[in-house]
């Protein structure tokens, strides 16, 4: 290792001396250069000095001979066999490679368990183990003008099925004039906290239900751009617009066709009792996805400080048939903490985070029977099983357009009350104003004339959940934590939970933003 | 009318002096407390870990993103130290004065002799650093190569302040040569004395001063202390007659006078910090001198 560095250090001196006898007029640079030179031969002798006195052996100090003809020195002989582990760090690379790993153990009392009560496309969905993700994690410099981050998932669903999903992938400017930052790729919407934070950051072991609710199982991300102004005012605010794409699994609440993974649809009923099947396509810039937001953050002393943040998404929807239905989110976002200048570790400390968001969602009119369902193929008059009808039973539904206002928020509190130990609680809430189409006495059609009748859309209707849990952080590269969920859903009743969650971290670290 | 020209002008040249000042963030008290003898009123300083503060674990505070944003120059110790906050706030602060080897990004640790530096990376031997044990500014001799490199920033940027901040660098140094003398004195009858760090933040400093602190609270560096590991300390402690323990602000004092109490040794209040232990905010030079008359009078006190 040292006797490398010496010989480096020789091939710089060599170049430094080929570089000075060029441009020998410069004599600014000469002297800067020669400046340059003495410093070097003053370091190196006293590394020759420190090394001789370290190794007690000075004779054994080669001092290295500038070379006329600096070659490339050699790459250091390697001693890493197949057998050995690849070892990624930062620094060692071009990019640095990190994996986060994190699996879950419960049980649930509720019987939708599987793929039903938890919402995030991330969560324990099921008794037994659940393979929450193991995400690999790319990013470095670009080069002079972009850095660039990748996020990719890998994991196995409650099925079995293993998956892939492109998280996040994406460039970013180093420094544009004033003050700008454009982000470009595949890209979690600025909306919010948690929405921008991969799941190994949370405090908890699942998804908040506003945020799945209305931003999506997987979170709201899309290919698009974000373009970011850090507003010159004396404390710090940034304000931000993101573009994306409207369409797609990962942009629930707009032109999602149907639902992803993780969804609550215990009896297969789509959103406002409407197929989502009428996709306009992007014709318009309107038809794009847009997420500004506003974000300012306050030092209230020493030791506490405060962000907040204003979020808006908005965007076409595709439910119903008349194709111009738009849907807004509004989000208004609060994150406290506290942690004193002493701790150890970065404990003891007190944080406090809400999210309270209200989503307008537009629905198109909706004819059941467009596709011709009454009485089709079975030679039997009645209305198809599944189909929605009228209070009649009769009759499929023809739904008229309207507006529906849902709403939620959860708070959460996190309590690091010694090294590595972390008690948390969180409080969730969600619910929806009864729209018409739930008031119409609608029925579900069982194929023999009658039906169930269909009250509140489960996918709009009131929802709490409270969830304490306890964290230990080993180190900051692995965690376990045990949480129990009381879910209270209306129309289901109360259902009990208990997880234990369980992460590792290899490789790069990235630095979390506050 | 001249007057009031010549007033107006004078106005003008103050107020572009005023923001003539060079705007600096440092990311740790000592490095803050090397840039302050160096660029004195010439600078504005930001300090962002607090000196009783964890350095590994500062919060990444969004106010240190405006600050970031602002500064003409950037220094930071380069060793990873900071490698749990920085980044983020570097990569939010879109400022290219103090990114990718700018003239505004200084890294002290250039032309340090790092020691510690792992051969392989291997997480279960705790939280150690690929560029080496970090702590390197407990040693003078590196706070000389530290200063060296701030005059250098410093006075790249600006030019026309270039003598103040070589004056100072040298005047800093000089004191810090002459110190180094005295406080080697004040220590020489110490010398292979074996004293017990909480955490492997010390190597430095016990190398240049001829102490041996190679005694560990933490089983390994980050690793909270285990009762089975504590009582191996306390063995050696005997073996090695270890009779002082010193601790960090940020670290567990009743874990180090619970081992104090076991073997009749004394806790000495450390810091690399100026400020982080009362007596020691003056500066550089201060906290050296608290370090070394503390250690000097446990160490004697205890023999």
């Amino acid at each position: 290792m040292k006797q490398n560095f010496l010989k480096w250090s020789g091939v710089w001196i060599a170049s430094v001396l080929a570089v000075s006898a060029v441009s020998a007029q410069e004599t600014n640079e000469v002297e800067q250069l020669r400046k340059e030179l003495r410093e070097m031969r003053e370091r190196m002798q006293s590394l020759e000095q420190k090394l001789g006195n370290i190794e007690q052996k000075p004779a054994a100090v080669a001092v290295p001979q500038p070379t006329a003809n600096p070659e490339p020195a050699s790459a250091p002989a390697s001693d890493w066999k197949p057998s050995d582990l690849v070892r990624a760090t930062k620094g060692g690379a071009y990019v640095d490679v990190g994996m986060v790993a994190t699996f879950a153990a419960g049980s649930s009392t509720a019987k939708d368990i599987e793929g039903g009560t938890q919402l995030g496309g991330h969560d324990p969905n099921q008794r037994g183990f659940t393979v929450q993700g193991a995400e690999l994690n790319l990013q470095g410099a670009v080069d002079n003008y972009f850095r660039g981050n990748a996020n990719i998932l890998f994991s196995i669903d409650a099925e079995g099925e293993s998956f892939v999903e492109l998280e996040e992938a994406w460039l970013e400017t180093v420094s544009l004039p004033g003050n700008f930052q454009i982000r470009a790729g595949q890209i979690l919407s600025d909306f919010g906290r948690l929405n921008t934070q991969h799941p190994h950051s949370w405090g908890f072991v699942d998804q908040s239900l506003v945020n799945a609710r209305f931003l999506g199982a997987d979170g709201l991300r899309n290919p698009g751009a974000r373009i970011s102004w850090l507003a010159p005012t004396p404390f710090y605010s940034e304000l931000s617009l993101g573009i994306q794409d409207s369409h797609g699994e990962t942009a629930s609440s707009f032109r999602s066709a149907g639902h992803s993974h993780g969804g609550e649809e215990p009896e297969g009923l789509p959103f406002g009792y409407r197929h989502p099947d009428n996709d306009r396509g992007v014709r318009h810039v309107t038809d794009l996805l847009f997420t500004p937001r506003y974000a300012m953050s306050f030092d209230l002393t020493d030791s506490q400080t405060l962000l907040i943040g204003a979020s808006g998404a908005f965007g076409p929807n595709a439910n119903g048939s008349t194709g111009d239905t738009m849907t807004q989110i509004y989000g208004m976002d609060l994150y406290w903490k506290w942690k004193p200048s002493d701790g150890q570790g970065g404990f003891p400390f007190v944080s406090f985070q809400t999210e309270a968001i209200v989503r307008r969602y537009e629905l198109g009119s909706f004819d059941w029977d467009e596709d011709g369902n009454l009485g089709d193929g079975d030679g039997n008059t009645f209305v198809d099983e599944g189909v929605v009808t009228d209070s009649t039973g009769l009759t499929p539904a023809v739904l008229n357009p309207e507006t529906v206002t849902d709403y939620g928020l959860y708070s959460q509190l996190l309590y690091g009350f010694h090294k590595g130990w972390v008690a948390g609680l969180r409080f969730d809430y969600v619910t929806g104003e009864a729209a018409a189409y739930e008031r119409a006495g609608l029925l579900l059609a069982d194929n023999a004339g009658g039906g169930t009748l269909l009250g509140r859309d489960p996918l709009r209707d009131q929802r709490w959940r409270i969830a304490p849990n306890l964290t230990w952080y080993p180190t900051e590269f692995s965690k376990v934590r045990l949480q129990y969920n009381y879910d209270d859903r209306r129309g289901f009743g109360t259902d009990h939970s208990v997880w234990l969650q369980f992460e590792f971290l290899l490789g790069a670290h990235a630095a979390h933003k506050f | 009318m001249k007057m009031k020209i010549s007033i107006l002008f004078g106005a003008l040249l103050l107020a572009a002096t005023a923001h003539a000042k060079l705007n600096v963030v440092a990311t740790t008290p000592d490095i803050a407390a090397i840039a302050k003898e160096i660029g004195g009123d010439k600078i504005d300083l930001t300090t962002m870990a607090r000196p009783t503060e964890d350095p590994h674990f500062v919060d990444a505070k969004p106010s240190f993103i405006l600050k970031l944003n602002k500064a003409d120059v950037l220094i930071h110790g380069g060793a990873e130290l900071e490698v749990g906050w920085l980044p983020k706030l570097v990569e939010q602060a879109r400022n290219a004065k103090i990114i990718g080897a700018a003239k505004g990004e200084v890294r002290c640790c250039e032309g340090v002799q790092m020691r510690e530096v792992p051969e392989k990376l291997d997480r279960s031997a705790g939280d150690i650093h690929a560029a080496g044990n970090p702590h390197f500014l407990v040693d003078p001799a590196n706070a000389k190569i530290v200063a060296h490199h701030i005059a250098d920033a410093f006075a790249g940027i600006d030019a026309a302040n270039r003598e103040f901040y070589e004056a100072n660098a040298k005047r800093f140094m000089a004191a810090l040569d002459a110190k180094l003398v005295e406080w080697q004195a004040k220590l020489a009858p110490f010398k292979g004395e074996h004293l017990v760090a909480y955490h492997n933040s010390w190597l430095y400093f016990a190398e240049r001063f001829g102490l041996k602190i190679e005694i560990f609270l933490e089983p390994k560096p980050g690793i909270p202390p285990s009762p089975a590991h504590l009582a191996t300390v306390m063995a050696k402690m005997k073996e090695q007659n270890a009779r002082v323990v010193i601790v960090d602000p940020y670290l567990n004092r009743k874990t180090a006078e619970t081992v104090a109490r076991g073997t009749g040794a004394k806790v000495v209040d450390v810091t690399q910090f100026p400020g982080g232990v009362k007596g020691t905010e003056a500066g550089y030079i201060a906290l050296m001198d608290y370090l070394v008359n503390s250690l000097a009078g446990a160490l004697g006190e205890m023999k």
